[in-house]
């Protein structure tokens, strides 16, 4: 005999419990929408549904930090990609609002979520704390972006280390949608901004080449005397009145901008000190006429031990990148900055005698931990001695 | 090797005591393999001689010496090392370390101090110096005012505004410490806190932040990393080592993780720091404020903790770190190919559960606050918080069975208990939840994070749903799926379908475990790989999860595996001694060319290390756990007889379930310890025994003690560390005591015994094979008995008995070994009065004196027992091996100063924490040894006597003369003044404590007039004139060496009589051949 149980698994309305005090905490209680991660090789794994209902594709990546899913979900470099994070319990401290500061959200790294799905073992439908205005699922939600919950995301990560990143698509039973390449496709001109915008208003003017930047970067420059031009990924900055060039993280193959490239080859015939972050590592390297590759399944996490070369000095670093710089092909004047010193591939590089250099790594973290936030003022730096040493400190 | 160093002391962290457990075997152990890997020659002090760093191949020299500044001294001139690391071994190590440096013992011999400086040391210990190094870069402490009176203590409060807390410098686990809201409460507490340390603190009340942990390692190149974040579920208020803490932090923003992360940098290279170090921080729930609570500059309890939860070996990497190493020149011993320079990315989540023993001392508060009372812990890994904790909760092994559905736990007053936490907290909250109490209310009382909250109520609402259902088939497999991931067990889910089971609840968890097998419900093995599958591991460190779909291992099924069951949390009764053995059983399975299989959750064990055995489940012990790991390993057998109690109850279930126990028949298992099946045997081979009736009728019980007489002794069946053992003494007690035992165990009958009084007790431990004794070991107590064996002084070999009491003890061991076919360790407890003896209690499995025997007479026993087990060759060790020129004495470690009230007073239940072994010439030098290991000191001037009964009184005379004749002024109560006086004994007057009158003894102890305090009880019932209590209880707050035991007493004053500590030998362990 079956007694009645006291709460309905057939309750398909979703039940938002207001909080009381002054802690931002709440719940909700879903029915379980069955759905299923297909991968490319055929494998499946089935979950259930929370975040939007529809179905997607793209090339599925994990990412190994412990915190920060509402940085990692706004990163541009995360363009067209499905993520599986690999920490089991997501969502605990719900999102932040979207206050902003001096025109820059202050809890995003961009204007909106650019995953196209999330994967993740056990979704926290309550969330507690005081920063915290919704759910993780009602963002993703309100942002169209699938979430799929109670499926073995280590199991999935052993995969993807094995076999590589992959596509992948999540849908439910039924739905119909095409496996997705994104790296065939310019994800950059996806996501870099559309017309030049001017941030603060210091003594040294930086050109940002956007190719999907992150706003702690914007800000951890403005943390100096700065004036940051942001510019298209294509645009020919040349014409600017600037002091430093700075090339900005951004999703996909770096060969895909060749524009950039091209743009970046033209200066450096000049002398204004150039520092890259991620994808401006390797467009500064393809610049140079080294090469990029793929690697097998990326760095994606915030513990990412990178050590600069010839000296004993290593740092804990957060990355998300999928294709690194080939050391092997570096031209004669430029030499590595950084090695990772688990695989030892690229993690920087700079030219020998020019202000030129760039990193891998994400020094200005958020998410993930800030020991190399030091680069900036060390460009910021590069950028005080060449405008010094410029006659009268003229403008060019 | 980097520094040129050949040879490093150690200092290891004595007896197990509250606050300083085995986490320090754990990380002595892993510096001193870290060390020899480099070709360094390592001496280590310890007397802890149950510890697996002191066995035999882990130093070169190990001195079972008193870590104190006397010793290390005389070995430093000994053995003349460059080096010393002070880190290892907890708070006693690095006080020692920090004495002999300001001595300026370690300039005079040249030793340099490895890793961290001693000034970081210092500029961490001492709060101003601490506070000090913090404001120059801008870091912030709690507003703080050190003090050394109790006047400034009153005023700085004023200053702050209660409620305030209070902490004393130099301690132990936050001793001397905790909450004032008044100015009379402060008094006291400051005024105790002073007898403890010149320096206290008096400091703004942070309760209810969120109380968070880093774990840092830097390098001598400046390399600087945090290994591991933890979170505490209950805020701050309560003791780090009391709360239940989870790892990494989950209620934190990468924003607030990194920030505390950047700041634990920072600080740790400011201060200098090279090697581990612990800082703990206050972070404000309702913002990103926070304070900087203390920073531990060495290896800890957190820091063991850390290394379990993440499988980073910190003690190894520390140690390596202190020679010169840099973090990117060592490797990741997890993956063999990436570095140990990264941070470990967690892919489950784990939670620490102290467990507490409160309910074995009488009068002792159960509220917990911020000083430290549990003796032990537990770490439960899951992929959800709900399975973590509800394995942790099964962990502590309280006979509970999870968050939910435990029976008799219900609580009167919900709202009080939740806002003056107890040990049983977290169990009121199931109560709350139970009976519709809303989170968000609980969260007000309890301050505890609403994530937490709602968690625990998802738990409550699927044991609700699940009691809607009254079979299994009826249950909707989804159901039991999220059951099972949120960690329910097999016998919950019976609980709350069946109602009440028809055939017995072990029957009901039987048929779900095979209704959801059926339905393809079962765990998955996961590896703890530090790197979130990134990259492969090469150790097989485990854990079971149901969040899962796949194992990460493969089993060949190739019979090769020996499965060996560890001890699980440590507890009065059970600790490092049966770490020791498990430890040493895997060693030698694997040396035997068998795949050896752990199975222990104990972050402070050796046990749980990955190199220690060649697979680690770190999961429950319990029968349905161990089930499952049994049907994925197949293995060959499975050993139960190391672990202690917890193993050895499973022998039957597992033995029915046709599981292969290696070793002795779990049917001789359990004729052992089924009392009645035991004493039968005992009548049929002709062996005496105490009188004893089982518990049927009360009828039968008081014609029982009509035809015996008082004192009695009642004890349930399968008990270990006598718990609701008691004597009773007449027929008041008697009644109350049964009521009592009878809720301990239903499964096994309750047993009234005779008591023999001025008996001594004596202890055989041996190892037979098929049933003839191959080793063996008799010792025998210092006390008569009616001290339990874990709280008594133990002499090996006994020096005192007959030889025939010898032989006929030899011969009874003998005809048990042989009726129950032993294959194995095992123990038998004997009473000997005369030659008189009784056998009283008989243990198929190691004892808490296996490693004590085993090294003093330098014969393994446990490798002997495992090599019988596998059924390889154990060959007999030669008659003269059990012939010894020197004597070894174990002696007891109590933590009464930890728990406020506790009467410190001795009796069949076992209320030590921790115990000492070392070695002598002769019993005096070795007792003298054992006794300043754990804290006694030779009196310089006074001596405070009330020693009890008639019998005592005489036992003591003689001790009184000596200590007369060698100059000591006593002091004496009323009666022993009076008796010694008649003896021609001049002894000065001591009050009791309610005569109102001068020199009143309370008044002496408080002065420190007196330096040794003597205090026999008078009846062995516990229920103590108030006037012994207070003397006790005054004796152990105001930190001056107690005794209670009269023949204890007398071979204590002797031996100091006669040895003075300049005649204490520095020997290290292979000197005594």
């Amino acid at each position: 005999m079956i007694r009645r149980p006291l709460f309905s698994q057939l309750s398909v309305i979703v039940a938002i419990f207001a909080s009381r005090n002054q802690h931002n905490s709440s719940s909700e209680m879903v029915n379980e929408i069955p759905v299923k991660l297909v991968l490319e090789d055929g494998t499946i794994f089935r979950g259930y549904s929370f975040g939007a209902r529809r179905p997607v594709a793209g090339e599925v990546v994990f990412n190994t930090a412990m915190t920060g899913y509402p940085e990692s979900l706004t990163d541009p470099s995360y363009r067209g990609q499905i993520l599986c994070l690999t920490y089991p319990l997501v969502g605990n401290y719900g999102t932040p609002g979207d206050d902003s500061e001096e025109d820059i959200p202050k809890f995003f790294e961009s204007a909106s979520i650019h995953i196209e799905g999330l994967v993740v073992s056990d979704y926290s439908s309550h969330y507690s704390h005081w920063n915290a205005t919704g759910s993780l699922g009602s963002w993703l939600n309100r942002s169209g972006v699938a979430g799929i919950y109670g499926i073995d995301t280590r199991a999935l990560t052993r995969k993807l280390r094995e076999k590589g990143a992959m596509p992948g698509k999540i849908i439910e039973e039924g739905d119909e949608i095409d496996f997705r390449d994104p790296n065939s496709t310019n994800l950059v001109a996806e996501v870099s901004t559309r017309e030049k915008q001017v941030y603060g208003s210091g003594r040294y003017r930086i050109v940002m080449i956007d190719c999907g930047v992150k706003y702690n970067i914007i800000r951890s420059l403005l943390r100096y005397d700065t004036t940051i031009i942001r510019v298209p990924w294509d645009y020919d900055y040349h014409k600017e009145s600037y002091d430093g060039l700075f090339i900005s993280n951004g999703p996909g193959d770096p060969k895909m901008c060749d524009v950039t490239i091209g743009n970046l080859r033209r200066s450096l015939g000049y002398d204004k000190p150039v520092f890259g972050i991620c994808l401006g590592n390797q467009l500064l390297a393809l610049a140079a006429g080294a090469d990029t590759f793929k690697l097998k399944y990326g760095h994606r996490s915030h513990n990412q031990p990178v050590l600069k070369v010839g000296s004993d000095r290593a740092y804990i670093t957060s990355q998300n990148h999928g294709f690194a710089v080939s050391d092997e092909t570096l031209p004669d004047d430029w030499e590595p900055l950084f090695i990772n010193i688990n695989d030892h591939t690229n993690e920087g590089i700079h030219h020998r005698e020019m202000p030129f250099f760039s990193v891998q790594f994400h020094p200005e973290a958020s998410g993930g931990p800030t020991d190399t936030a030091f680069l900036f003022a060390d460009f910021i730096s590069l950028v005080k001695e060449s405008v010094m040493k410029r006659p009268n400190g003229a403008k060019i | 090797m980097k520094k040129d160093i050949s040879k490093v002391i150690v200092l290891g962290s004595g007896a197990l005591k509250i606050g300083e457990a085995g986490e320090f075997d754990y990380s002595g152990s892993q510096a001193l393999k870290a060390l020899r890997q480099e070709g360094i020659e390592t001496v280590l002090i310890n007397p802890n001689i149950a510890t697996v760093q002191t066995s035999e191949g882990i130093a070169d020299k190990i001195y079972f010496l008193p870590v104190t500044p006397l010793y290390v001294e005389r070995v430093i001139e000994k053995e003349r090392p460059g080096g010393i690391l002070l880190s290892f071994g907890g708070q006693t190590a690095l006080n020692c370390g920090t004495e002999l440096f300001r001595k300026g013992i370690l300039e005079k011999y040249g030793v340099s101090v490895l890793g961290t400086p001693v000034q970081s040391i210092m500029d961490t210990e001492d709060r101003d110096l601490f506070v000090g190094r913090l404001n120059e870069i801008g870091v912030k402490a709690p507003a703080s005012i050190a003090v050394t009176s109790v006047e400034d203590a009153v005023d700085a409060a004023g200053r702050l505004g209660y409620p305030v807390i209070i902490r004393a410098a130099y301690t132990l686990g936050g001793q001397g410490s905790g909450f004032a809201s008044c100015g009379e409460e402060l008094r006291a507490m400051a005024t105790r806190a002073f007898s403890f340390s010149k320096q206290i603190l008096v400091e703004e009340s942070l309760k209810g932040w969120k109380e968070i942990e880093y774990e840092v390692v830097r390098d001598c190149h400046d390399n600087c990393i945090t290994v591991c974040n933890m979170e505490n579920f209950d805020p701050l208020g309560i003791h780090t080592g009391e709360s239940i803490v989870v790892a990494p932090s989950q209620t934190l923003t990468n924003s607030e993780y990194h920030k505390l992360r950047e700041l634990s940098v920072k600080i740790v290279r400011h201060l200098g720091i090279v090697g581990e170090c612990n800082v703990q921080y206050a972070l404000d729930p309702g913002s990103e404020e926070y304070r900087v609570i203390e920073v531990n500059a060495r290896l800890s309890r957190s820091s063991a903790l850390a290394s379990k939860a993440t499988g980073y070996p910190l003690a190894f990497v520390a140690a390596k770190l202190a020679i010169g190493y840099g973090l990117h020149e060592l490797k990741n011993s997890v993956t063999e190919t990436t570095t140990a320079c990264f941070e470990p990315a967690l892919d489950y989540i784990v939670c620490k559960i102290p467990r507490w023993d409160l309910k074995k001392f009488a009068g002792v508060s159960h509220e917990l606050g911020s000083s430290m009372k549990s003796v032990g812990e537990v770490m439960a890994i899951g992929r959800t918080f709900e399975e973590a904790i509800q394995k942790g909760l099964r962990m502590i092994g309280q006979g509970m069975h999870g968050f939910t559905g435990n029976r008799n736990i219900s609580f009167d007053d919900i709202r009080r208990e939740l806002s003056s936490p107890t040990d049983m907290r977290v169990f009121c909250i199931a109560d709350a939840l139970e009976k519709g109490v809303d989170p968000d209310e609980i969260h007000e009382l309890t301050r505890i994070d609403k994530w937490f909250l709602y968690k625990l109520k998802n738990i409550s609402e699927t044991a609700a749903e699940l009691s809607g259902y009254s079979s299994e088939e009826s249950l909707p497999v989804r159901l039991l799926q999220r059951a099972k991931i949120q960690g329910f067990s097999d016998f919950q889910i019976a609980r709350a379908i069946y109602d009440p089971p028809p055939s017995g609840m072990h029957e009901g968890l039987l048929k779900i475990r095979e209704f959801r097998k059926s339905r393809g419900i079962i765990p998955y093995v996961k590896q703890i790989d530090t790197l979130a599958a990134e990259y492969p591991a090469v150790t097989n460190y485990l854990y079971l999860t149901y969040s899962a779909t796949e194992h990460d291992i493969w089993y060949v099924n190739d019979k090769r595996s020996v499965i060996v069951l560890g001890s699980g949390a440590y507890r009065i009764g059970s600790s490092v001694e049966f770490d020791w053995c498990s430890v040493n059983a895997a060693e030698t399975i694997r040396r035997e060319g068998m795949r050896s299989v752990m199975i222990n959750y104990n972050p402070e064990t050796v046990s749980t290390d990955y190199d220690t055995c060649d697979r680690l489940y770190f999961d429950e012990l319990s029968f349905e756990r161990v089930m499952d790991i049994i049907e994925l390993e197949t293995p060959a057998g499975v050993v139960l007889s190391v672990g202690g109690q917890i193993p050895n109850n499973l022998a039957m279930r597992l033995h029915n379930e046709g599981v292969a126990i290696m070793g002795t028949s779990p049917e001789s298992v359990d004729r052992a310890e089924n009392r009645h099946k035991f004493s039968s045997m005992l009548d049929s081979l002709g062996i005496d025994q105490p009188r004893w009736q089982e518990l049927n009728s009360m009828d039968e019980i008081i014609s029982f003690a009509e035809k015996t007489g008082f004192p009695l002794l009642i004890r349930p069946s399968y008990v270990l560390s006598g718990a609701a053992m008691n004597v009773v003494s007449n027929r008041d007690e008697l009644f109350h005591f049964l009521e009592l035992a009878a809720g301990v165990s239903k499964q096994h009958p309750v047993v009234v015994s005779e008591f023999v009084e001025h008996a001594k007790e004596i202890e055989m431990d041996a190892v037979a094979s098929d049933g003839e004794v191959i080793a063996y070991a008799i010792s025998e107590h210092v006390e008569y008995a009616g001290v339990h064996s874990g709280d008594a002084t133990i002499v090996f070999p006994a020096q005192k008995i007959y030889f025939e009491t010898a032989r006929r003890i030899k011969r009874i061991t003998r005809e048990i070994a042989g009726e129950l076919k032993i294959s194995g360790p095992f123990n038998i407890q004997f009473l000997a009065r005369d030659n008189d003896i009784k056998v009283i209690e008989c243990n198929l499995r190691s004892s808490r004196s296996m490693p004590f025997v085993s090294k003093v007479l330098k014969i393994n026993f446990i490798e002997l027992a495992t090599r019988v087990m596998l059924g390889s060759e154990a060959e007999k060790p030669h008659k003269s091996a059990f012939d010894l020129d020197y004597v070894g004495v174990k002696a007891p470690q109590f933590s009464f100063s930890r728990l406020a009230k506790a009467d410190p007073v001795l009796g069949v239940d076992m209320v030590s924490t921790g115990e000492v072994g070392c070695i002598g010439e002769d019993f005096y030098e070795a007792i003298l040894k054992a006794m300043f290991s754990v804290g006694y000191r030779i009196p310089s001037g006074s001596i405070l006597l009330s020693t009890g009964p008639a019998r005592s009184k005489v036992e003591l005379l003689e001790s009184a003369r000596v200590l007369r004749e060698k100059g000591y002024r006593l002091y004496a109560t009323r009666g022993t003044r009076n008796f010694l006086k008649n003896a021609g004994i001049e002894t000065e007057v001591a009050y009791w404590p309610d005569e109102k009158r001068s020199p009143n003894t309370i008044e002496l102890i408080r002065e420190r007039e007196v330096d040794l305090v003597i205090n026999i009880p008078k009846n062995l019932s516990k229920s103590e004139l108030q006037n012994d209590y207070a003397i006790r209880r005054s004796a152990i707050d105001y930190n001056i060496p107690l005794l209670t035991n009269s023949r204890l007493a007398s071979a204590f004053i002797h031996a100091f009589c006669t040895l003075g500590e300049e005649d204490i030998a520095i020997r290290s362990w292979d000197e005594y051949r």
